[in-house]
């Protein structure tokens, strides 16, 4: 591979920002601004496709893999993907080119600074998934920051200070750590490649600390129950596309964080630090759960909810067998699509109505039907229901589970019904119900834009819920890789 | 004769400023000729230097008292290219404020002087002497808007507790001298190996005279009151200039004549440190005014760069002078923003004046936002390398908890950087400002942000020039 095909798809959507900046645009359609990004973000995805199409899945190492001298003697940039990260980079591209097309249809304000923004967004979310070195996954994780803070700051609800620098402090004293475990890795070991680290290991003497480290970072990205309190606030007052980028997108990064890093270079401590992720997780599961019961506000409900679906994947991850993990990537992914897709439903009706409290709707199924539709597939999906993606992914994830502990398989399970309690009451009092709130007779049922993305985002739901064999052949390769150097390094240890 | 042609630099800008005295005397209304003058001669002694650090590896002069090395000579540079590019965007400051006097760029090549003295000496009463020419002429400029009672309250003020500060640095240097039998570098460092109460207390002292000069908590009480009341090019001057001077002499103080004595200093160079990260960033949170919140910004920064000196390896140093060398460029373009908030002829202070700065002028917030972020240290912008740096050679000596503790800071700093962020991009807007402003301003403000933006490509040209400073 000699085109940088990698770099490309990083800097693309940095280059049509540019564009975007410089492009003059003085009508109110903003027609130029919109086509640039449009375009930008179609190119980005159909590229990504490109490399879905072109990767080989057979070969469990990585692949279009680029490696230039960055720091002279220090660090190497250094790009490459392998089953693991490709899906996440093709959500990224996905999901972006989805969020474009919305904005491009709702915002009306600063339009142009939103897209940028979002593009911006983008190069970072992809530079996250495909760095093979330490230090410059950090940049990428890091800068991500400030284009959210930006995103919540500026269109956010009332509150949007508040929790714009909540998100921001939080996710920043989480990493800084991070910082400090990989500096360390660098004079432990010499060298920050991530390859060369899987290959060589880190002292076991020094694995438990680096990987708090890097754990306290991971943890509130992820989030982590009791460090969590950061993502309702950053979802409510986010503007739609805000919320869609954080829950399908940032979230993930710590999810695939652990698992390229807290899995792969630290075998041992992860193995003892696997029942703090479990009680971690189980209490996210189930707290959270009870926590999104009683919820006014729906697009806080989702983010509950979204706190206790990360709580399975991260026990997934840490279960370390072939089906946790797969199913947590599974989860992952489902996640990504689901919650965006939510989010986008309560964007739709907020948009109409401006509020978000369920007690204000209840009763639209007969004037929206086409939405209703919509909002029952993606709530459904949410609850894991056999026929969408979340019940592959939760199923594998509570196998998965079970050959490690079967209290753990059973506490989740419970969060399973949880889950579907607080969801499909969600759903009856918007839905169903009595037509109390007169103004919701004057609602527009879904215009084709919304139209086109509730079913691009749907389609893949329900596909890969019934024939999931595609993706999991893309994952199957580096999973097992992943699993038996893990347990390679941890025989050879002890 | 060999020896003077190596001093060039500063003959050339002693001349200067005994020709320009005359000129301005003589000549009537030659601000400007006096102006471009200064302008000119700053520029080619950074020439000048900068050909003889091409030859120059390190060579001793005048009986071992002056020092021409290549940390002298980097930092002569960038002191040079730096007052350059502070006097040339703040004369339209000064001119509107009605300050454009030939006093002006002639006490300012003064100060200059004795910085480039005071980076070279190799002797404590060389060192002494330039120190106080750079005070003198700084008192000054302190007070410079004489009509503002701030501005003669800031000299003032400043005068007094430097004043305090120079005889605290007299007092070490004599008992230093006391001990060692020399005022001389090398041949006090030969002679300090003895541990004794008194050698101590001479190191502390000359610490203390020092700190007061980077104003290091807790000897930073001047800083905020002086940085406020002096006129803001003034201001501008007080956060760059005479920070990599007193950078220069902190390092060889610490790292020739008392680098036996590593034990001694060490500590109270972290505590420095802690104290001023920690300090600077807290302190910072409630300021309204930018000039009192750029004064703890800097006390915090400065806090970073004494926590590179203080790993007392060659990697630390370096790491402290890339350190300062990407904060002078971001204050640069941070006071570039601010000598341009004019509005019918008044510049603008307040922290709220810059609300909703981002609907009128989407580039200049744009940049602001830039150069914000970087301060606080937030990657992939200049500042986290500059940072990054540091912590690198903390942790190599394994200093874990001075790291930590220094991250922690950064988190608590970049809320009031965030806070400027959060008035420039979410608050309302008010009036628009002037936006006609002189091309060396605007020039400076793109230079910083596209040094800052780009930083991330090519990482280590700066590296590569700093890692030849090898005092150790």
């Amino acid at each position: 591979m000699n085109f940088p095909i990698l770099s490309s798809l990083i800097l693309l959507p940095a280059i049509g920002s540019i564009f975007l900046f410089f492009s003059k645009s003085n009508d109110n359609k903003n027609f130029i601004v919109k086509y640039i990004a449009l375009f930008t973000s179609i190119v980005n995805f159909l590229i990504s496709i490109y490399l879905l199409i072109a990767f080989d899945s057979s070969i469990p190492s990585f692949q279009f893999v680029e490696d230039k001298i960055w720091i002279e003697g220090f660090i190497n940039y250094k790009v490459g993907i392998d089953g693991i990260s490709i899906l996440f980079i093709v959500l990224t591209t996905f999901i972006s080119l989805l969020c474009i097309i919305y904005l491009n249809n709702s915002v009306k304000t600063r339009l142009r600074e939103f897209l940028i923004a979002i593009l911006i967004m983008e190069s970072f979310m992809i530079g996250v998934f495909c760095s093979l070195d330490l230090l410059i996954f950090y940049l990428f994780f890091e800068a991500g920051l400030i284009p959210m803070f930006l995103i919540i700051g500026i269109w956010g609800g009332p509150k949007r200070v508040y929790s714009a620098f909540k998100f921001f402090l939080y996710t920043l004293l989480g990493s800084v750590l991070m910082l400090v475990a990989i500096i360390s890795i660098y004079w432990i070991s010499g060298t920050t490649d991530i390859i060369r680290l899987y290959e060589e290991g880190i002292d076991p003497k020094y694995q438990n600390l680096l990987w708090l480290a890097f754990f306290s970072s991971f943890a509130v990205k992820t989030p982590m129950w009791p460090v969590h309190t950061w993502l309702p606030d950053a979802h409510v007052e986010a503007p739609t596309v805000g919320s869609v980028l954080l829950a399908a997108i940032l979230l993930k990064m710590a999810g695939y964080g652990f698992i390229r890093f807290s899995l792969g270079l630290f075998p041992i401590a992860s193995e003892t630090f696997t029942p703090l992720i479990y009680i971690l997780s189980l209490a996210a599961i189930i707290f959270t759960s009870l926590i999104a019961l009683m919820q006014e506000d729906i697009k806080k409900l989702i983010a509950y909810s979204s706190v206790a679906h990360m709580g399975y994947v991260t026990i997934g991850i840490f279960t370390l067998n072939q089906q946790g993990l797969e199913g947590s990537i599974l989860q992952m992914i489902s996640h990504g699509l689901v919650s965006a897709a939510l989010f986008l439903c309560v964007g739709v009706i907020y948009e109409r109505m401006h509020s978000r409290l369920i007690s204000s709707y209840g009763g639209i199924v007969s004037i929206i039907p086409k939405y209703s539709v919509f909002f029952m597939i993606f709530t459904l999906a949410a609850i894991g229901l056999p026929g969408t993606l979340g019940f592959v992914s939760e199923f594998l994830i509570l196998m998965g589970s079970f050959i490690d502990s079967f209290l753990v398989a059973f506490i989740a399970s419970i969060g399973v019904i949880l889950g579907a309690a607080y969801m499909l009451w969600l759903y009856k009092r918007v839905v169903f119900g009595d037509l109390t709130n007169t103004d919701l007779a004057k609602m527009n049922d879904l215009n084709s834009t919304e139209y086109f993305i509730l079913i691009s985002l749907a389609i893949p739901i329900l596909v890969f819920g019934f024939y999931p064999d595609p993706l999991i052949n893309i994952i199957e390769a580096s999973v097992k890789n992943l699993i038996e150097s893990h347990n390679l390094n941890l025989i050879s240890k002890y | 004769m060999n020896n003077l042609n190596l001093i060039l630099p500063e003959i050339l800008i002693s001349l200067a400023i005994m020709f320009l005295l005359m000129l301005g005397v003589f000549k009537k209304n030659s601000t400007e000729l006096v102006f471009n003058i200064t302008l000119i001669v700053l520029f080619v002694t950074a020439v000048i230097i900068f050909n003889e650090a091409l030859t120059i590896n390190k060579i001793t002069l005048f009986n071992q008292s002056i020092i021409i090395d290549y940390l002298s000579s980097y930092m002569k540079i960038v002191a040079l290219i730096s007052a350059f590019l502070v006097l040339i965007i703040s004369s339209s400051y000064l001119k509107t404020v009605k300050i454009f006097k030939i006093e002006y760029p002639i006490l300012f090549l003064c100060s200059v002087l004795g910085m480039m003295i005071m980076m070279s000496s190799n002797d404590l009463i060389v060192f002494y002497m330039a120190l106080e020419l750079q005070s003198l002429a700084l008192y000054v400029l302190a007070t410079f808007d004489r009509d503002q009672k701030k501005s003669s309250e800031a000299g003032l003020k400043y005068f007094v507790l430097s004043a305090l500060s120079s005889g605290l640095l007299l007092y070490g240097c004599s008992l230093i001298y006391g001990f060692s039998g020399s005022t001389n570098f090398n041949i006090i460092a030969n002679q300090l190996n003895s541990n004794s109460y008194a050698l101590t207390f001479g190191i502390v002292f000359i610490l203390v005279g020092l700190a007061f000069k980077i104003s290091a908590v807790p000897f930073h009480m001047w800083a905020p009151d002086v940085y406020e009341g002096s006129p803001t090019s003034v201001t501008l001057i007080f956060t760059m200039v005479p920070k990599i001077a007193a950078l220069t002499v902190f390092i060889r103080f610490l790292y020739i004549p008392f680098f036996n004595l590593i034990d001694q200093w060490q500590i109270i160079i972290i505590f420095l440190s802690i104290a001023s990260m920690l300090f600077g960033a807290i302190a910072a949170i409630g300021q309204t005014n930018i000039k009192r919140l750029i004064a703890y910004s800097s006390i915090g920064h400065m806090g970073y760069v004494l926590a590179g000196l203080a790993t007392g390896s060659n990697e630390g140093i370096q790491s402290s002078i890339l350190y300062l060398s990407i904060y002078i460029i971001m204050n640069l373009g941070f006071f570039s923003v601010l000598l341009m908030l004019k509005r019918n002829n008044q510049y603008f202070e307040d922290i709220k004046d810059l609300s909703g700065l981002s609907q009128h002028h989407p580039l200049l917030s744009l940049s602001l936002l830039l150069i914000l972020f970087s301060l606080a240290g937030i990657p992939p912008l200049a500042g986290f390398f500059a940072k990054f740096y540091v912590f690198k050679s903390v942790i190599e000596q394994s200093m874990y908890f001075l790291a930590i503790i220094g991250l922690v800071t950064t988190v608590i700093a970049a809320f009031f950087y965030l806070r400027i962020i959060k008035i420039i991009y979410f608050d309302k807007e008010i009036e628009k400002y002037d936006t006609d402003h002189i091309i060396w301003l605007k020039f400076s403000l793109l230079f910083s942000t596209i040094l800052i933006l780009f930083y991330f490509i090519y990482p280590s040209q700066l590296v590569e020039v700093v890692a030849k400073i090898n005092i150790i």
